[in-house]
């Protein structure tokens, strides 16, 4: 019996499922469909465990016409799709919907071809980040951007996110690492944004699909930028005995005209918790460490190391170390790659926070943390992307204990209103996915979301692909502003707006 | 970006224009310094002149960021980044003195340095926007990181102003290379781009790279140890490095003697094209005369080969050509895309200019 979609949007959720099944079933195999509870529990969260929704069903096409044939059926059902990689987002770009069908697409996971003369890879979506690289090796090649999920993460969810990761101050974002995206509209049409080419006549969608978490196309088939692997790399280890002359540092890099290959800061408790879980011998007198690497030709690493250690010395560093083999520097990295299970371990849960201030404002930011800890009797380790400004604050708490989650949140806001007010932004790498919805509310004004939702009804104009993601509907910031404007203040009055 | 700004007297005056314009039903043709008017399909409507929006906003060099109004003159940016020893590294194209900020991001155009350094659109970091409903919209930032919302100031580079007025852009800029060189050899066209294929797949500082006439030079700028050592392994002659600049200059600016099309050339029909390809693509067997940018990447060609043969052989080869001009063609400027790409520009630009008052027609004759 058919049902018009308004019935089927408000109907309950057996019958509805029961019906999706049907639809679906009638056009992929059914092995490839997850409808029980049981069965799609496990696709109930991403990255960011706080949030939970077991889908109506999960879909785990096997190819690019299933991908196709389950956005019509869904299309003309009016049922939401929740695209899905591996599911190790931090923004909740993946949580389910309660009353759609999570498309995982985990199992495309084909490397295509790796072509070493245009020095680009042609990968399905579900290949993981580190994959790539793996595919590229032989020619003497690689992909750059390497979040630090990257064993794990695939390339259609770094495409989603617009992933970052320590090395994107010279290499770029997936942004500027991705060629051309093969996908499906909503309608489960087949589009190509971008091209081999380096250029496309027309708007550059490629630029507006890269970041916009799966809300505006789904994306089956990726083609990378492959760059060459550096000779050689080297990373110093940095120690300064207070937060405010390792910003200082950051920005005196950048001045003497050196793009660090990584440029990384830890302060104290976080260099603390990640010596405990890796043992990489870290200073664990510093107030902050710097981790700043140089790649290149051998010769080039040495000269560039060289002026690198004359800046870091006349900003005040009180220690050094200079990686002498390619088992060291991969012992520096240990733990700042390892920061979140570090973080893990030393308390029950954690939040991470990730977002982008100017790199001036590293110190101020710094001590704004250090206020809040205060306020919300919460514990905060700091672990920064400095060299372009990506904070990554990890706010620990005992979910067990009613009411830590709650301040953690409201810590977490209270660092990105705050990252808004120095000139930056609520999200660097991570996305806004639910997390950072309310967070939205303060970054853009009405026009702006507005406008951003005008945009993805030119690409969804029914609301159907990862519908309430990423923009948050007028009645919920007017809510938010109520709850957050104390007494017609806003946090840090003291701090001048920008 | 700045979160309170109110608008300028001469940015509400521009809202006040773009509401008057959606009441008298008037198309605007939105024009900086007029230098790229030659480029894309002939513009049409009420001449909107934004060079009076002038200024820097904001320069710290620490921070890789400069933020400037639309009408900022380009040259002038350019040499207040210099004194600092940074720079734009895509290296915009002038074509003419007087271009501005504005008008290139909104052409999104790159000079010889682009397969290296990455496009313009990757060098925007956001925008200040007046679209077609006259709100006034920031996008982006000024930061390196920005994942909050969708991506439209990038969106924005090179969309030929048909999505609204760029009041104010933010881009990242880069510290000049400690060292350049230019080297010269003599190659035929094949060879010349196996050899360019074979370089990008090496660690080497390559940073722009041109074909033409059987010669090939190459620029490599990075650390001094760097350039040094790959001069001295790529061989070939060392040209004098003032001579280079000027030389790479005159190629970037189409003021080398292969971009001008003079009376004769025009009246026996030919025509200057741009081909954007993928960069291993093979020699295309295209009548007339070649030059080759970006690894292979952009070909530029001067023909009296029919449009469409021109076109077909671009997509042939997995690319596209555009007509960048001429006297007559019988295609239009920018190859058309798929119908389910061309929908959506049409969605798009219904969502920032319903009222179809900017640019119309400059990128796509019916859009």
């Amino acid at each position: 019996m058919k049902q018009d979609p308004e019935r089927r949007a408000s109907g309950d959720r057996a019958t509805l499922r029961r019906e999706v099944l049907a639809a679906l079933r009638a056009v992929v195999p059914a092995h490839i469909l997850l409808s029980r509870d049981e069965q799609a529990v496990p696709f109930e969260c991403d990255g960011l465990t706080a949030y939970r929704t077991v889908p109506l069903v999960v879909a785990l096409p096997e190819d690019e016409a299933q991908v196709a044939a389950i956005l019509r059926c869904c299309h003309a059902l009016r049922v939401p799709v929740v695209a899905r990689g591996a599911g190790t987002g931090l923004s909740g770009g993946a949580l389910p919907h309660e009353r759609g069908v999570t498309l995982s697409l985990a199992r495309l996971d084909r490397v295509l071809g790796v072509d070493p003369l245009a020095c680009t890879a042609a990968v399905q979506c579900g290949v993981r980040n580190i994959a790539i690289s793996e595919a590229a090796a032989p020619h003497g090649l690689y992909y750059a951007p390497d979040p630090s999920s990257q064993i794990a993460c695939t390339i259609g969810g770094n495409v989603a996110e617009n992933a970052g990761g320590v090395h994107c101050l010279k290499y770029g974002l997936t942004l500027h690492n991705v060629l051309r995206v093969r996908g499906y509209t909503v309608e489960g049409e087949a589009i190509e944004f971008g091209a081999e080419a380096y250029d496309v006549p027309g708007l550059d969608l490629l630029a507006l699909l890269v970041g916009s978490e799966g809300m505006l196309a789904v994306a089956t088939e990726i083609t990378v930028r492959l760059v060459p692997k550096p000779q050689a790399a080297r990373c110093i280890l940095a120690s300064f005995a207070d937060v405010e002359a390792a910003g200082a540092a950051v920005a005196e890099v950048i001045a003497a005209g050196i793009v660090p290959a990584g440029l990384e800061m830890m302060d104290k408790p976080m260099t603390a918790a990640v010596e405990d879980f890796v043992q990489a011998g870290y200073d664990l007198d510093a107030a902050a460490i710097l981790l700043c690497e140089s790649d290149g030709t051998p010769e080039e690493v040495d000269e560039e190391i060289g002026r690198m250690v004359a800046v870091l010395e006349a900003a005040g560093a009180t220690r050094f170390e200079i990686s002498r083999s390619e088992a060291e520097r991969l012992k520096f990295w240990s733990g700042r790659k390892n920061a979140f299970p570090a973080s893990g371990r030393i308390s029950p849960d954690y939040l991470c926070m990730d977002s982008t201030i100017p790199r001036r404002r590293i110190a101020e930011m710094l001590r704004c943390i250090a206020d809040m800890e205060a306020r919300y009797g919460l514990r905060c380790c700091n672990v920064f992307h400095a060299g372009d400004g990506n904070l990554h604050p990890m706010i620990l708490f005992d979910a067990s204990d009613p009411g830590q989650l709650q301040r953690a949140e409201r810590f977490g806001a209270d660092i990105l209103e705050t990252s808004v007010m120095l000139g930056g932004t609520i999200t660097g790498e991570h996305g806004v996915g639910v997390e950072k919805l309310n967070s939205m509310c303060v970054q853009f004004s009405l026009e702006e979301r507005e406008q951003m939702l005008r945009v993805k009804h030119a690409f969804d104009p029914g609301s159907l692909l990862n519908p309430g993601k990423v923009i948050p509907t007028l009645n919920r910031c007017a809510e938010y502003g109520r709850m957050t404007v104390r007494g017609g203040r806003l946090p840090h009055a003291e701090l001048a707006r920008f | 970006m700045a979160r309170t700004t109110r608008p300028l007297p001469a940015e509400r005056q521009l809202v006040e224009r773009v509401l008057d314009a959606w009441d008298r039903h008037e198309a605007l043709e939105l024009r900086g310094g007029g230098t790229k008017h030659f480029y894309g399909e002939a513009p049409r409507g009420a001449v909107l002149d934004l060079r009076p929006l002038r200024g820097v906003i904001d320069y710290e060099p620490t921070e890789l960021v400069v933020t400037a109004r639309c009408g900022e003159p380009l040259a002038e940016i350019e040499a207040l980044l210099a004194e600092q020893d940074q720079h734009l590294a895509f290296e915009p194209p002038h074509f003419a003195a007087g271009g501005t900020v504005g008008g290139m991001v909104a052409a999104g155009l790159a000079g010889p340095a682009r397969a290296a350094a990455g496009a313009l659109r990757d060098h925007v970091l956001g925008v200040r926007l007046l679209n077609g409903r006259g709100e006034i919209l920031r996008f982006g930032g000024q930061v390196m990181k920005n994942v909050a919302g969708y991506d439209v100031s990038r969106l924005l580079a090179g969309s030929l102003g048909i999505l609204g007025i760029m009041l104010e852009v933010s881009l990242k800029v880069l510290p000049l290379p400690a060292a350049v060189e230019t080297l010269g050899f003599e190659l035929p066209e094949a060879e010349a781009l196996q050899r360019l294929r074979a370089w990008a797949s090496r660690p080497l500082p390559v940073n722009a790279s041109a074909w033409h006439e059987g010669r090939l030079w190459v620029r490599l700028a990075g650390a001094q140890a760097a350039v040094r050592t790959a001069a001295a392994a790529l061989g070939g002659q060392r040209l004098d490095r003032d001579e280079a600049a000027l030389w790479w200059a005159a190629v970037r600016d189409h003021r080398h003697p292969f971009f001008r099309l003079d009376d004769e050339a025009l009246a026996a029909g030919t025509s200057l094209w741009r081909l954007s390809l993928p960069p291993a693509a093979p020699v295309l067997e295209l009548p007339g005369a070649g030059f080759i940018e970006w690894g292979g990447a952009q070909r530029w060609l001067r023909s009296s080969a029919p449009g469409e043969a021109v076109r077909q052989a671009a997509q042939r080869a997995g690319g596209h050509a555009t007509w960048v001009r001429g006297l007559a063609r019988d295609v239009g400027v920018f190859t058309p895309p798929s119908a389910v790409t061309m929908q959506l520009h049409r969605r798009l630009k219904d969502a920032f200019d319903p009222h179809r008052l900017f640019n119309p027609g400059r990128l796509f004759p019916d859009l």
